[in-house]
Parts: structure tokens; sequence; C-alpha cells
């Protein structure tokens, strides 16, 4: 027996041993579907709280991350025995949240070893949740001119501004932050730092936006006088962009992967937009009496495969050896343009049945594909346009001149 | 199914680009319209494929070939299609080729395959009428019994590399009506046979096509491709085939196509600037550069489904036939239009990138009609 197959065989032992038994056979769920953790969190179940407890314990909330970390230690080989085991067992992912797929994979990468050493075990365990704090008022795509303040005084710097779009900060026990700390640098690019922010902190305030879906996933949080140490400056003092390029890419691959996951979910549900098109447009068994109905299910599905198969090359590639192509820059163009092609048609299909808001007349889940259509159509807004994206596309990628 | 290119492979794609960077760089193709050389291609480049074995490579080995795939073959097709090389590898190796290897019997394989390998034999595969469009079904030329034989009336169009070929497949009903499924028969055909006319046609790529009309052709009972009355399936069966090696091609040709543009974007110069730092442009430039990364996932999974005999290898073959069709087409109209007034001229390469990608697209079915059969593999 090779190494993996006894660790293949430990892990299923341990897996059926600790899990709870209710989240046996459960079923994983998507990319976001899961406990985000933190101190405000409100576990769904006493199970929910014991799966976290004990795959946080055993770092496998974090498979890869050093064990002196707090993480699970494992070679890529014996993650991906362990992801599929819980595929294979169905349970439920025991944690999700920005914390694994974005700060915590920054931290590895440009964190000293005493910021390493205090947050990446808490991540791990579950304990806190981060949010991020990139885009302003006046900085959205043009993230480098973002105006909040940083002045350094002795240990500290001294933090005031505006940041929004910050994901779940009502919720949320932590802040990763972009400030100009250098104003006078020539290049805006070159005067910002990379900050670590209790929200505890006097001078913080969050506010909850409203969005057109009337969901408030995300939120403004203001910056008074609030006070954080250099300790918190990650990289070094004005070294905060090319932290924040890295974490971009982090984030947008997250995006992307969640995408793959919606498609994936979807198609698992059964037909989908066919079954749509038979329920509210009527007709037999035979092919859709729709013409461009049938052909528009066509289109999307078939560029959902494309897309599909665009991220299998790419793992394949990785698998083989190769470096990362080209064609991994294309995802979160592609997927969330796609998802939100996918709702359009959705609620051309449902047609007056799409327009519900709320109460009588609509099903819960007409009005809720109402609800995330209108939501999806940030998905080409949030973490990149897609303008952006295919600026980076053709100066990145095909080296178009600036 | 591994969506990856193994080393072979690799290897093999650099040893076919060399070899048409050596042997037929564009210019070759102009060359070949302008003299209005009746082949269309060379029958001693033809040889020479052969000898490297690429002619060989989806057939047995008892017959000469190298018994691999459609991944192999593709990589060979993506890499001539690069430079629009012309020779007759969709009529001779997947169409006619692959319909005698993995449909006929004994007497007519031993007659053409190992020719056809060696590179001697080029074969068309007459099944289009002009009615027809992209239906297989679609059949009006009728074949009748005669002694231990038949003897075939009609006609046949867009069959391509007809033109100065050896010997051809012809598709001719015995039975039904003339979109019958049932009741159509194929035999092989020598092209010297009495009662065959090929007439050349001049299509905007100026590659090999013709008319083939057969007045009483009579054929032996033992040239017959396939069971009685069961052509319909060999065609679909070799068809499918013949549009994953369209497929690589087309790939070829779009990624050749958009460096070609993404260069002069970078190379000209307007308002002081090159036109590639034009957002406009840029834009335009990035969402053809997607496009066709998602051609290659599909074209890469579709040679491997079918040599795979994957349950849904029908649906990926049309995946890749509609997305391939789609972006060849942009690839060359936007080509044109980005290169400005220069790439309406002839003088300029570009021009035959979108004459050709109009071809492709109109053979085996455009993008209408694979989304279509997609939606009825699929259940709607």
């Amino acid at each position: 027996m090779s190494n993996l197959d006894s660790f293949r065989e430990e892990t299923r032992q341990w897996l059926e041993q600790n899990a709870p038994p209710a989240f046996l056979g459960r079923g994983g769920g998507g990319e976001l579907e899961g406990p985000w953790g933190g101190r405000r969190w409100k576990f769904s179940s006493d199970a929910e709280k014991q799966w976290l407890d004990v795959m946080g314990e055993r770092g496998w909330t974090a498979p890869t991350w050093p064990s002196e970390y707090g993480g699970g230690g494992l070679s890529p080989a014996e993650a991906k025995v362990l992801a599929q085991l819980l595929r294979e067992l169905k349970l439920p992912r025991p944690l999700i949240g920005f914390g694994l797929t974005m700060i915590g994979p920054t931290l590895l990468q440009f964190g000293n070893e005493e910021q390493k050493r205090l947050h990446l075990p808490r991540i791990v365990r579950g304990e806190i949740r981060w949010c991020q704090g990139y885009s302003e008022p006046n900085a959205g795509s043009d993230l480098a001119s973002l105006q909040a303040r940083g002045v350094v005084d002795g240990d500290h710097m001294t933090v005031s501004g505006t940041k929004v779009w910050t994901s779940y900060a009502d919720e949320c026990d932590w802040i990763f932050a972009l400030v100009r700390t250098k104003p006078e640098a020539t290049k805006k690019q070159d005067g910002i730092s990379f900050v670590l922010i209790d929200m505890e902190d006097p001078g913080v305030s969050v506010k909850p936006i409203k969005l057109i879906s009337g969901s408030s996933p995300f939120c403004e949080t203001h910056f008074t006088d609030v006070k954080v140490p250099l300790a918190n400056v990650v990289n070094g003092l004005h070294n905060g962009w090319t932290v924040a390029k890295a974490l971009l890419g982090h984030e947008r691959s997250m995006i992307a992967d969640a995408f793959g996951g919606v498609v994936s979910s979807d198609r698992a549900r059964g037909g989908g937009l066919q079954d749509m098109a038979r329920r509210y447009l009527g007709g037999g068994d035979g092919p859709l009496e729709d013409a461009v109905t049938r052909d528009a299910i066509a289109q999307v599905e078939m560029d959902t495969r494309a897309f599909t198969l665009t991220v299998q090359r790419t793992r394949d590639a990785a698998k083989a050896g190769h470096k990362p192509g080209p064609e991994s820059s294309i995802f979160k163009l592609y997927g969330t343009e796609l998802n939100k092609r996918r709702y359009e048609l959705q609620i051309k299909i449902a047609g007056p049945q799409s327009l519900g808001w709320e109460g009588p007349g609509y099903e819960d889940a007409e009005l809720q594909r109402t609800r995330d259509w209108l939501r999806s159509r940030g998905n080409s807004i949030e973490g990149g346009t897609s303008e952006i994206q295919l600026n980076v596309i053709a100066k990145r990628v095909l080296g178009l001149p600036d | 199914m591994q969506i990856v290119l193994t080393e072979d492979q690799e290897l093999l794609a650099k040893t076919a680009a060399d070899f048409a960077a050596e042997h037929s760089p564009i210019k070759r193709v102009r060359d070949l319209r302008d003299s209005n050389d009746p082949l269309g291609y060379s029958r001693a480049l033809w040889k020479q494929m052969a000898e490297l074995g690429w002619v060989g490579i989806p057939f047995p080995e008892a017959v000469g070939g190298a018994g691999m795939g459609l991944a192999e073959l593709a990589v060979v097709l993506e890499a001539l299609g690069r430079s629009l090389v012309p020779e007759p590898f969709l009529s001779t190796v997947l169409l006619a080729g692959e319909a005698i290897s993995r449909h006929g019997d004994d007497a007519v394989r031993a007659e053409w395959l190992p020719r056809i390998v060696r590179g001697e034999a080029v074969m068309a595969c007459a099944y289009p009428e002009t009615t027809s469009r992209y239906a297989l079904s679609q059949v009006a030329t009728r074949c009748e019994a005669a002694g231990s034989g038949f003897r075939i009336t009609g006609e046949k169009s867009h069959v391509l590399d007809a033109a100065g070929c050896d010997g051809f497949l012809v598709s001719a009903r015995s039975a039904g009506a003339d979109n019958d499924p049932q009741g159509i028969e194929l035999f092989a055909v020598s092209a010297d046979a009495p009662g065959v006319e090929i007439v050349g046609q001049t299509r905007v790529d100026h590659r090999n096509c013709a008319i083939v009309r057969l007045q009483g052709v009579e054929v032996a009972g033992d040239a017959r491709v396939g069971a009685p009355g069961r052509g319909h399936t060999v065609l679909e069966d070799v068809v499918d085939r013949a549009t994953v090696g369209l497929c690589a091609e087309m790939l070829g040709g779009m990624s050749r196509a958009f460096e070609m543009t993404l260069a002069h974007l970078k190379e000209r110069e307007q308002f002081g600037a090159p036109i590639g730092s034009f957002q406009a442009l840029k834009h335009r430039a990035a969402e053809l550069f997607v496009e066709i990364e998602l051609v290659r996932s599909c074209v890469m999974a579709a040679a491997r489904a079918v040599d795979a005999e994957a349950s849904d290898a029908r649906k990926l073959v049309s995946l890749a036939k509609a997305r391939c069709s789609d972006a060849f087409v942009l690839a060359g109209n936007e080509g044109v239009q980005m290169f400005g007034g220069v790439g309406m001229t002839d003088e300029y390469d570009i021009g035959f990138y979108l004459k050709r990608a109009r071809v492709a697209e109109m053979t085996f079915g455009d993008a209408a009609y694979h989304r279509s059969r997609w939606a009825q593999l699929s259940g709607y």
C-alpha cells in the first residue's frame, strides 16, 4: 500500500468517526455555502459547530497551509485525496470565507512570522471573519486613486476615510484595507499600504448598503481617526500595491471557482433551462416549439460546457506539470458574464412570472429567481469589472501597448 | 478524459508546424490559386505527408496505419490549418478512408486502404447534393439492382477534393423517400468508371471541390460499404470524425488570423500611437482571444471523446463545430476590420482566412445547425 493509499484509508476512517452523523451524506453545497465563522456567526445547528471544531482542530479547513500556522500541512496530493473523500462521503464544507480564500493565502505569501502566527490559526479555526477594504466612493475600477489616509506617528498610524462594498462588514471581526500612507509619492500606486484592522477598534463604524435585489450583502465602512499599530502593516509601509494585486488574483480565482460551482450545481438540479421552458412555454415532449428559445437555451448550455471544459483544461495542464497558461485569465470575465446571461434567459422564459417582488401570485422559487437575477447583475462589476478584465487580458496576455 | 497534450502529441505538433513553415506557408495557397492549379493541392506533398505517417494516423497497423486517434490527427491538422494547408485529409482520411476502414468489408478495404495510407490514392466522399444542405439523410441519387451489382444515377455537389481524385464513395438511395434515413447505400467507385463525370467547382476559398454526375454508373455488389440500407449510419459516424478534423484545422486558422491581427494592432500607427493602444480595439481583441481559448478546450475535448467513444461524444462534436464556426468567422471578420483598408486588398493575407472561415463554417453544418443538434441530443 502506498503512502497515499494509507493516508486515504486513515482519513476515511477519521472522517467517518469525527463527522457529525447528521452530516454524512448531506452533500457539500457550492463554493459559497457553509459557515463563514467569526465571533458573530450563528451556527444553524450544533452539528455545524461540531464539524467546524473538529476540522479546524485538525487544520483541515485549510488543508495545505503549514501546520505551524494551524493548517493541515498536507501535500497537494494528500489535499486532493481529502477533497475527494469529502465529496465521496457527501460532507458539507466546514468553513468558507475570505480568510481562507483571500487574506490567508496573501499572509502566507507576504506576511511576517508574527502576523502569520497571530492570524492564520484563528482563520483555520473559524474564530475570525474577515472583510475587504479596497473600493471607495471615488475609487472603483481605478482602485489606485484611493483616498483613505493612514498618517504615521511613531509605532502606529491613524486611519481616516471610507471604504465601500465591504462584504458583510457588519458581521466581520477584522478587515484588510488599503490606505494611502505617502500622499506625496509621484506614482499613485507607490504610496499605498496594506493594513489589518480590528473592526472593534474605536472609530470604526459600519452601514449596510441595500442593493437592487433588496438584500444587503455589502456595507459602507467608515474610519474616523482609528489607531492601528504599524505591526499590522503587511509587506512594509508604502509597499501595499503589490500585496493588493496578488490578493485580487486570489479574489478573481475564488469568484471564477464559485461560478464553476454555480454552473455545476444548477446542472445537478436537473435540466434547468430545458425544464423551465417546458413548464412556462408548454408543448409536449418533442423539440421545444419556440425555436428562438430552443436556440437560446442551447447557446447558454453550450457556452457553459465550453467554460467548464476550459476550467478542466487548465487543471489538467497544471496536473501535467505545465505552468498556468493564458486561458486562466478569462475565468472571472467569462464565468460572470455567462452567469448573467443564464439568469437573463431564465427570466425571459418565466415571462411575467419573473416580475414578482414579493407577495401572492408567485411561487417562492420564482421570487428567489427574480432576486437572484437582480443580484447577478453585479457579478461583472465586483472583483474587477468585465471591462477591467478585458484591459488586463489586452495588456498582460496579448501585450497590447498602453 | 484529460484535456492536455501528451509529450508525443506535443512533439507531433512541433513536427507538423515545422513542416508547414517549410513546405506550405500561406503564400503557397495564393500561388495555387493564381496558377489555377486544377488540383488545388500537391500530390507530391501529399505523398510526403504519408511518408511522415500523418495520412495513416487513424488506420489500423495491418493496413500500414499508425492505429492512433483523432487526438493525434487533430494536432497535425491544427498545425497545418494555421497556413490553410489544402491537402485532402478530410476527404481521403476522415470521410472515405474511415468509412472504408471502419465499415467496409475485406475486399473494399484491401482495394483502397493500403493505397490511401501510402499517399497514392486520393478519395472523395460524394454525399452532399444541391438541396441537401447539411442533412445526411437527404439523398435523391438513386441506385437499382443490375445483375449482381448496382446501377447509380444522380448528381452530387460540393464534394470535397473530388476533382482529380482516384475514387470516391457515393451515397445512393435503394428505397424510401428522398429524406428517409433508411434505404441509403454507400458504394466505392473508381473515378474512371464509365458514366462518371467530375466537374470542378470554384468556391471563395479556391480549395478543391466538385460536382459529381453519375449516369447509370455500374458497380459490383462488393463495392458496398456498410450494411444494406444503412449508409446513413456510416455517414453519421465519419462526418462526425471529419467534423472534429475540420474543427482542428479551423482552430489553427483562427489562431493564426488572430496573431496576424494582433501584430498589426501593435505596428500600425494612427493619431501618433499604435492602434492597439486604443481601448475600443483592445477589448475586441481580448474578446476574440477568449473565444479562441474556449474553442481550443472544445476541440481537444471532442477529439478525445470520439476516440474514447464517450456517451456524449456527439454533443461535444456539435459543441466544437458550433463554436469553431462562430469563432473562425469572427476572427476573419474582425481581422479584416482591424486591418482596415488594407485588409480589403487581395495583397494582404487576412482575406484568405475570412474566405476559408466561411467555407469551413458551412461544411458539415454551421453553428445554428449544431446548436439544434445539441438540443436534439439533449432531449429538447
